[in-house]
């Protein structure tokens, strides 16, 4: 190896570790401001005596969705742990259903109340034809909601 | 700056072009059957789901070829050897256009799904940075008149915008996004039915075969073009 070689591998590595270690310090101290959303559980332990615009995400409960004729949407988003009641006024999305992931903006009130804006659903990972989930669900088999 | 790269190398891969054209058009016809009559529905999302097979194949090249990007850019900057410049000249446009076509379908299968076009949540903006890191190693070709001083900024910009692609792998599984985590990895079964993954992989091999298409033949203009260049210099000298 020649030596204008070799002194540009050792620049290219000293650059390389000192970006390294700059972009993980970036990095873990952004971790909260790059969360998309909040769990309910995340939520409670958040102090949200400031009233700004923030996102809750999680499971909608089941038996939970009440929705009345004048377009306002009631519902109950949890994470296994803790539960939030969610106001909505306008029209959900497609996807939105029990037991399915959801993502809503707005702003969280102290009684427990999260008045939401936005209605974003949140779909999962699985992909899957209908006549596989019905013989899933047939035999038994069927681990999901 | 010297070619120790001879014409010949690049006839061969010339010849080499019809090939991979022909295997392009016919992968593609055979993916595009399977992905939109050969396979079925998604239980939750219907038939939206199907532009799944066009999206993720881009996301996934265009991944690649950024790494590929960064990889010759490391290549050229430690051992100066001008064909690793050609590599990462010829590959910046394609990785570009993938990623504009990852995130345009994405957008276009948000509306059904999520209900939105776009979001910030970590997985599509670090998506949009990794765009404009494409744009900025072109520009930056275009922008600097002198070559040598061009290949060290461009490649240095390739180097450093590397970090962006675990961003974006790990994204989903660090940070909590709309997105959703990935369906297929190394570690698990894949949770995608095996009638839709075969479709997926089909249009991956197309998708593929288009971008090798694509590179052999813009490594071949680049290769002529930086011959023009060198030509054009020695008659100014």
């Amino acid at each position: 190896m020649t030596s204008p070689v070799k002194k540009r591998l050792i620049k290219f590595l000293l650059s390389l570790i000192v970006l390294a270690i700059s972009i993980l310090i970036i990095v873990y101290n952004l971790r909260d401001n790059i969360v998309y959303f909040y769990s309910p559980s995340e939520l409670q332990d958040l102090n949200t005596s400031d009233v700004r615009i923030l996102r809750l995400g999680g499971l909608v409960s089941t038996g939970s969705i009440q929705s009345e004729t004048n377009g306002i949407h009631r519902f109950k988003i949890n994470d296994g742990n803790e539960e939030i009641s969610v106001k909505f006024e306008g029209i959900l999305p497609n996807l939105f259903a029990e037991d399915k992931g959801v993502v809503v903006e707005g702003k969280y009130i102290k009684d427990e109340l999260f008045i939401a804006l936005k209605v974003l659903a949140k779909h999962d990972e699985n992909y899957m034809p209908p006549e596989v989930i019905d013989s899933l669900k047939q035999t038994g088999n069927w681990q999901g909601e | 700056m010297y070619l120790k790269l001879k014409k010949s190398y690049f006839d061969v891969l010339d010849r080499f072009t019809p090939f991979l054209i022909i295997m392009t058009i016919v992968s593609f016809i055979i993916g595009s059957y399977f992905a939109l009559y050969g396979s079925p529905p998604d239980y939750i999302q219907g038939d939206s789901m199907r532009i799944m097979y066009v999206h993720v194949p881009s996301a996934w090249w265009a991944l690649m070829s950024y790494s590929v990007l960064a990889v010759s850019c490391t290549i050229w900057f430690i051992t100066r050897n001008p064909f690793f410049n050609l590599i990462a000249k010829s590959i910046a446009p394609i990785g570009a256009v993938f990623t504009l076509i990852a995130l345009v379908t994405g957008s276009i299968w948000g509306k059904p799904t999520w209900g939105v076009w776009w979001v910030w949540d970590a997985r599509l903006t670090s998506m949009l940075l990794l765009f404009f890191l494409y744009l900025a190693y072109i520009f930056l070709w275009q922008a600097i008149s002198n070559k040598d001083l061009a290949s060290k900024i461009s490649a240095a910009l390739a180097m450093i915008g590397f970090i962006n692609v675990p961003i974006i792998k790990f994204s989903v599984d660090w940070w909590n996004t709309l997105h959703q985590p990935a369906s297929i990895s190394k570690l698990s079964s894949p949770s995608i039915d095996e009638s839709m993954l075969i479709p997926l992989f089909i249009m991956a091999f197309a998708s593929l075969c288009f971008l090798i298409t694509m590179f052999s033949v813009r490594l071949r203009i680049e290769f002529i073009e930086s011959r023009i260049s060198r030509l054009r210099q020695k008659i100014y000298d």
